[in-house]
């Protein structure tokens, strides 16, 4: 099986690829690349990102023909994708960080600032918080509701089709830290930095 | 709910641990890479490691450190010290760094720490800031508490929260080394002042002073060197403390 972490100067993706290769082993390969070819052929894609929401699409966007390929991946082939953080938050319609900026448009919904009620709730939210699972997904298969994520963001993926929802986790309010809508998969957490618990969740996508 | 963090910092020269009594009298204490990695199994929540005397020395032995712990330990991995450019935190990022820690740099030169966020985003750029009393405000070190900057350490911190830090590591120099508490008065203006999380360190001696960083001093994490790196404590034992005495921690 080969497996494609998305390099597309989205910032620092070593911890991705060290965790994806240490769960792994040798069993599967995990390439590293933009190139469309090999994504195209890979059986699955890891879209990690970092820093804002526009920052990331532009970064995307600035590889010709790297959104249109990951597009016939995910709809029209269905393969699964597994999207971290703001690899996740690129798949709504838009995002609101720094300017408004249109997104992948796979998972409608919007990417917003979390509402720290004036200060009362320190932003980044930064550390581990516990992930409440609210319905089945093929990537918590032997991970216990209530398990330990580590996050690190200020905005938050609010869908409109409440269903794609798997997990929460309590932070000012209730915020959608993962979701799966048939082939696609995101966390907003980072399973690479997650420990054991994120290491299984890594494991469970490579399973798929 | 958010679980406040324990993280222990492992003090680094020429590749090797150390752990300095007020930055001076340094002892060797093991190799790093197995330290992180005894700290990530036992619980620590991040790892810290400070490259104390980068500033000065070749510092291309914290290259090869933090790559080969990133490898082993699945728990973000924070490097400091001797940071002087975007090129260095790039370097450092590269290597499998999840954030870097810049200190004199950041008071040096503004657009470090401007342009690093913009780069990699704020989420991997934490100012440390060394602090140490004078009257009744606090003055920004650098050089690892060599230099006195003059500048008031709150007013700096709201600066370095506005020019994008993600956090701010905070120790106090009149604490570190010295086992008898943080400096919570310190902590706790700070924490007030800016609403990016705050990491207290300098002067931790028992777990009483890891509660009161949290507690009193509004820290949302709480770093720690000597009481962990001799044995004193161990990771669990501190974590199961916190919670006793009621401090969400992930256990």
């Amino acid at each position: 099986m080969n497996v494609t972490i998305v390099d597309y100067n989205s910032g620092n993706i070593s911890s991705v690829i060290n965790s994806f290769k240490e769960v792994a082993k040798n069993k599967v390969n995990i390439e590293v690349t933009s190139d469309l070819n090999k994504i195209k052929l890979s059986d699955k894609v890891v879209l990690p990102g970092q820093g804002s929401f526009k920052s990331c699409v532009d970064a995307l966007n600035k590889i010709e023909g790297l959104s249109d390929t990951l597009n016939n991946f995910v709809n029209t082939d269905k393969k699964p994708i597994l999207g971290i953080c703001v690899g996740l938050q690129m798949f709504a319609d838009i995002g609101y960080e720094e300017t408004e900026t249109k997104g992948l448009g796979w998972v409608p919904g919007k990417v917003s600032k979390i509402n720290n009620q004036n200060g009362k709730y320190k932003l980044p939210h930064i550390g581990w918080n516990q992930i409440n699972i609210v319905k089945d997904s093929k990537i918590f298969q032997n991970i216990e509701n209530n398990s330990h994520m580590y996050f690190v963001h200020s905005y938050e993926f609010i869908p409109e089709d409440k269903k794609v929802i798997s997990a929460t986790i309590d932070y000012s309010s209730n915020i959608v830290c993962s979701i799966e809508k048939e082939n696609i998969f995101g966390t907003q957490f980072h399973p690479e930095k997650s420990d054991k618990t994120g290491l299984n969740l890594i494991q469970n996508f490579l399973n798929l | 709910m958010l679980k406040n963090r324990i993280i222990p910092c492992l003090d680094v020269k020429n590749g090797r641990v150390v752990k300095g009594i007020n930055f001076v009298d340094l002892k060797d204490a093991g190799d790093p890479v197995e330290q992180a990695k005894i700290y990530s199994d036992g619980g620590a929540d991040e790892i810290c490691f400070l490259d104390i005397t980068a500033s000065n020395e070749n510092r291309n032995t914290i290259y090869d450190v933090v790559e080969k712990t990133s490898k082993k330990c699945f728990v973000p991995l924070t490097v400091g010290g001797g940071v002087r450019s975007v090129e260095d935190i790039n370097k450092l990022l590269n290597c499998g760094a999840d954030k870097v820690s810049i200190n004199t740099a950041a008071v040096e030169n503004s657009k470090v720490v401007i342009d690093s966020s913009k780069k990699f985003g704020s989420q991997c750029i934490v100012v440390a800031i060394d602090a140490k009393k004078n009257g009744d405000k606090w003055e920004v070190f650098t050089h690892g508490g060599r230099n006195n900057s003059g500048i008031d350490a709150l007013e700096y911190a709201k600066q370095m929260e506005e020019n994008g830090a993600g956090e701010l590591l905070v120790t106090s120099m009149d604490r570190d080394g010295t086992q008898v508490g943080y400096d919570i008065e310190l902590m706790s203006k700070i924490s007030f002042k800016v609403n990016i999380p705050i990491i207290a360190s300098g002067g931790v001696g028992n777990l009483d002073h890891l509660v009161d960083g949290i507690k009193l001093g509004n820290a949302s994490a709480v770093l720690a060197a000597s009481i962990f790196h001799y044995g004193k404590f161990s990771i669990k034992e501190a974590k199961e403390y916190l919670l006793k005495k009621n401090i969400p921690v992930r256990i």
